[in-house]
């Protein structure tokens, strides 16, 4: 296929789309489908077969299309009519549903709300497509202007220019480190080496973390694009997507639109009869958080331990079998496609200060509306979270919001205002993160919070250094002791200065990150922590209390403490 | 050959290109402390002991690791250096059970020497008190896992200078362990040559020579650094 | 790096076994690389459950890597397991949201309605209780996999009852080859 022939072939596509009388696109994403969006689709199904000798009706299993709480999701497509998305689906009043809008009087029964906040308020670009095209169909994408930006990069732009028209959108990693991506790709067409390697890295493994997989699930091909234009912008000609374990159908999703790529002539040799080849390999993670740090990644694509090595040499450098690799998170591969086809001005134009764009956040936690949401980097919190996110259940209080994982930190209610972009956030003691956003309400203990997140990091420490692997035990076992009742006052002043020594002696970002949660819920929730270990007290009612040391608890002991003659207290 | 000057701890010192700091500061009798590191291996970088401080950068570097270059100020030994390294040893104590008292390498261990050196004279962490089992099943050597920090020095003595691979790490973070082959008693390893280097390279107890009771196990590291020495002379 | 002798007996004795020969495809397909390491082990676990020391035996000699750092792969990540798992497999998600939500108390409530551990399995075999970093569904948050199937908004109250109707009704944890 050439440039001309896709053209040709997308507008035969559109032209078929828009005189199919009635599409109804059924989300098919794991929420939704946990959530009956099978049943649903088999009986939509079987009324448009019904009805078949009088109108074609096209069902089509598309990808995410956002409000997660309320799957399984239904749209249904009209010429001359807006989209019409109806919520917490059944087969029979799927079916009810169909029936009506083919005999022209469509049920409002469950009918989304077309301003539905949730919906109207995001500014969708790396999303576009989600929840509106069948993901593991080709066509689908073409006639969404699919590959048009691969191809007019290998037609109108230079490798500079790639890397240029990137630089100049402002664009940024979006997995979290905020590098540009621009003058990253810029290093690596300008290292050295005999191969190159482009890596998309889709090891999600922050907990209430799901862009990833939404985007890979939804919108494969949209990545595979991605890295194909990065591929061509820095002379790479081989591609790895490394998917988390925990994402089979991802993967699966991903391999498909690989091949079919391939078969188009999108992917492979002389693609669209150009003279650049490249080809996606998919490489599957199996279980290890660490793989996220890029190192690591890395020596898990080569089959080894996923363990980091320091930096430098970077990967630009010295990266996969020693030769100039570059990593981007697939979110970030997702921006790349509109970077080409539209400018690099509509990038710009979006966002504050030097966070341009948009970001996808993982909107979930103690907020009515679950699911994802794009925004221009620079929205507030308060405007996702009440907003868009409709506020706290049970009207309960906003208490704080957790970004960045295990590696980032609280927000508290007093920065609701806070602009969420890179500098802020960090600023705030957080980090961008990935984009998971887990809200929590004053039912939340913030000691828990920071007790499960320490859990999580000393099962995800690889164990090579010694500060980590020791020291996130040791910080656990303190904050279970928080939790229980059983801890004191010194041992609150060594668990601030371990935070610190992980911070600056751990070999990789998760051991230097990992105190991140400690730190921040004691920057804004300290009282919390005395009030469990002076007062014995949980003020969220989350913990349990069970081992409050019965001989402090005595008068004369208590004595003691105030006067400070309580030595030889262990940690 | 060039040479590249820098200044560690104020002093004005010399080295030769591509030289790590921590060669560069032994050369010159600067002593940082490490675990891990041990002439003729490959660095591995994961104690953290030798982090510095190097002027112009926020983050502290693993000397084992970071290259000697020209003009850089570097300092081995201030106050917050030292706290860090109290606190690692002292993590390192609790992980295991390392009780001096009984074990073959009293006062020959470079885990006790260096708690001595930082005045690192109790332990502000729980000591978790894992249980772990002892390996004597290979002929001449013992492995007791009670007193593994780790390091590593024994898998890359036996895939970088013996070739044999006999060591690797199993697990990860707090349940990493040292295994032979598929997690065989070492004994019945296949790949095992009983050549005993890795027992001369631990730091600690961990492996030992059968027949040594407390205090008894002394090793000879030196002859590492030679058979490197020589190799490179000879062959490549 | 000396290959494990294997008996002529030993290798004949897999000749029709079909996941072996599934594993075999999957070393051809890479050409043997070493890097191909973990998604060789994929399709072993894949195949036969859990990988066990002959196996890993086999891949090392194959793959010319030494058995030692095999072990090392295979235990660095948590989606492998060297001992066969239950019949059925129950995990509970523990990810932030559904920690959140009540997910902890999901696991208490199950470890001690089979009075095993997260992470054992039932000693007659049937079931394996384990517990998930995330499964990325967080809006049913909190949830359950009961082998391939999702229970989703889960409370505390009576989860054991209706795990146990679930696990009737799944036929088995494992889909071979898959």
């Amino acid at each position: 296929m050439n440039q001309q022939r896709l053209q040709e072939r997308v507008r035969q596509l559109r032209e078929q789309q828009s005189t199919n009388p009635c599409r109804v696109l059924v989300c098919c994403s794991s929420p939704c489908l946990s959530a009956g969006a099978g049943a649903v689709k088999s009986a939509l199904e079987a009324v448009a077969a019904e009805h078949s000798g009088r109108v074609s009706v096209e069902v089509t299993a598309t990808g995410c299309l956002g409000p997660c709480s309320r799957g399984p999701l239904v749209t249904v497509r009209r010429p001359g009519h807006a989209d019409a998305v109806y919520e917490r689906m059944t087969p029979e009043l799927a079916g009810k549903i169909l029936a009506g809008h083919l005999t022209e009087t469509p049920p409002a029964d469950n009918l989304l709300p077309a301003d539905l906040p949730f919906l109207a308020r995001q500014t969708r670009i790396v999303l576009e497509n989600c929840g509106r095209i069948d993901p593991e169909n080709l066509d689908h994408y073409l006639a969404a202007d699919g590959y048009a930006a691969l191809a007019r990069a290998l037609h109108d732009f230079s490798p500079e220019g790639v890397c240029a028209a990137v630089e100049q959108s402002g664009l940024r990693g979006r997995g979290g480190g905020g590098y540009p991506t621009g003058l990253k790709w810029q290093l690596l067409r300008k290292a050295a080496g005999q191969r190159k390697f482009v890596v998309a890295n889709g090891d999600e493994g922050d907990p209430g973390a799901f862009m990833d997989r939404a985007l890979m699930e939804s919108d494969p091909h949209r990545i595979i694009e991605g890295m194909a234009i990065a591929g061509y912008a820095t002379g790479a000609a081989q591609g790895y997507v490394y998917v988390r374990g925990e994402y089979p159908m991802a993967a699966r999703r991903m391999h498909k639109a690989i091949r079919d790529a391939e078969r188009a002539g999108l992917l492979g040799m002389r693609i669209l009869d150009s003279p650049f080849s490249f080809r996606i390999d998919v490489r599957l993670g199996a279980g290890a958080f660490v793989c996220g740090e890029e190192t690591a990644l890395m020596a898990s694509i080569m089959g080894r331990r996923g363990q980091p090595v320091p930096r430098p040499p970077y990967p630009a450098e010295h990266g996969l079998w020693g030769e100039p690799t570059v990593i981007n998170n697939v979110e970030t591969f997702g921006n790349i496609p509109p970077i080409i086809r539209n400018g690099p001005e509509q990038l710009a134009a979006i966002g504050t200060g030097r966070s341009r764009g948009t970001k996808i956040f993982a909107l979930c936690g103690e907020v009515i509306e679950n699911g994802l949401i794009e925004v221009p980097m620079g929205t507030t919190l308060r405007e996702i979270v009440f907003a868009i996110g409709g506020g706290i259940p049970g009207g309960a209080a906003f208490k704080a919001a957790q970004t960045g994982g295990p590696s980032g930190g609280c927000i508290a209610a007093q920065h609701l205002d806070a602009s969420m972009d890179y500098e802020n956030l960090q600023a705030l003691g957080s980090i961008m993160g990935s984009g998971g956003l887990i809200i929590m309400s004053e039912k939340t203990c913030m000691v828990d919070v920071a007790r499960f997140f320490m859990d999580f990091c000393m099962d995800e420490s690889c164990g090579k250094c010694s500060p980590c692997r020791a020291g996130t035990v040791q910080m656990y076992r303190f904050l279970d002791r928080v939790s229980n009742g059983s801890a004191t006052e010194r041992g609150l002043v060594h668990l601030e200065e371990l935070c610190r020594l992980m911070k600056e002696t751990s070999l990789c970002g998760l051991g230097a990150s990992a105190p991140n949660p400690v730190l921040s819920t004691l920057r804004y929730f300290r009282d919390e922590y005395l009030a469990h270990i002076r007062e014995h007290r949980c003020p969220a009612g989350v913990c349990r209390m069970t081992e409050v040391p019965v001989t402090l608890l005595a008068d004369e002991l208590m004595q003691r403490i105030a006067a400070g003659r309580l030595d030889g207290e262990a940690f | 050959m060039s040479v590249v000057t820098l200044y560690i701890n104020d002093r004005l010192v010399s080295g030769r290109v591509g030289q790590t700091l921590l060669k560069v500061a032994r050369e010159n009798g600067i002593e940082i402390p490490t675990l891990c590191y041990l002439e003729g291996l490959e660095p591995w970088g994961g104690c953290r002991l030798c982090m510095v401080e190097v002027e112009g950068q926020g983050k502290l570097q693993a000397a084992c690791l970071t290259e000697a270059r020209e003009g850089l100020a570097v300092h081995t030994d201030s106050e917050r250096l030292l706290a860090w390294r109290r606190m690692i040893v002292e993590l390192l104590l609790a992980e295991r059970n390392h009780t001096c008292a009984v074990c073959v390498v009293n006062g020959h261990c470079e885990l006790q020497a260096l708690a001595a050196k930082l005045g690192v004279d109790h332990v502000r962490y729980d000591y978790l008190h894992p249980a772990l089992a002892m390996d004597v099943s290979q002929e001449r050597f013992g492995l007791d896992h009670n007193r593994c920090i780790l390091c590593t020095r024994c898998v890359r003595t036996c895939s970088e200078i013996e070739g044999a691979c006999t060591w690797a790490i199993s697990g990860r973070g707090i349940t990493s362990r040292v295994t032979a082959d598929l997690d065989r008693p070492w004994g019945k390893s296949t790949t095992c040559t009983d050549c005993g280097k890795c027992v001369q390279m631990c730091p600690t107890g961990a492996l030992y020579k059968k027949g040594a009771t407390v205090g008894e196990m002394v090793r000879e590291k030196t002859h590492l650094q030679q058979v490197m020495e020589r190799r490179q002379r000879s062959g490549k | 790096m000396e290959a494990r002798p294997v008996l002529p007996d030993a290798i004949t004795a897999h000749v029709d076994d079909p996941r072996r020969r599934l594993v075999d495809q999957t070393l051809k397909r890479f050409q043997y690389r070493p890097d191909a390491l973990i998604e060789v082990l994929h399709v072993a676990q894949g195949a036969y459950g859990f990988l066990g020391e002959e196996l890993l035996s086999h891949i090392a000699c194959q793959l010319n890597i030494p058995e030692s750092q095999i072990l090392g792969v295979a235990t660095f990540y948590h989606a492998f397991a060297l001992r066969p798992r239950g019949e059925h497999c129950c995990i509970v998600c523990t990810g932030t949201a559904c920690y959140v939500k009540g997910g902890g108390e999901i696991v208490k409530a199950l470890e001690a309605a089979y009075g095993i551990q997260a992470g054992q399995t039932t000693p007659d075999g049937r079931v394996s209780l384990g517990t998930a970093r995330c499964l990325g569904t967080c809006s049913q948050a909190p949830l359950l996999m009961i082998d391939n199937t999702a229970l989703g908004h889960e409370v505390v109250e009576g989860i054991a009852g209706r795990v146990a109707a679930a696990l009737g009704k799944s036929s088995s944890g494992r889909e071979p080859g898959s």
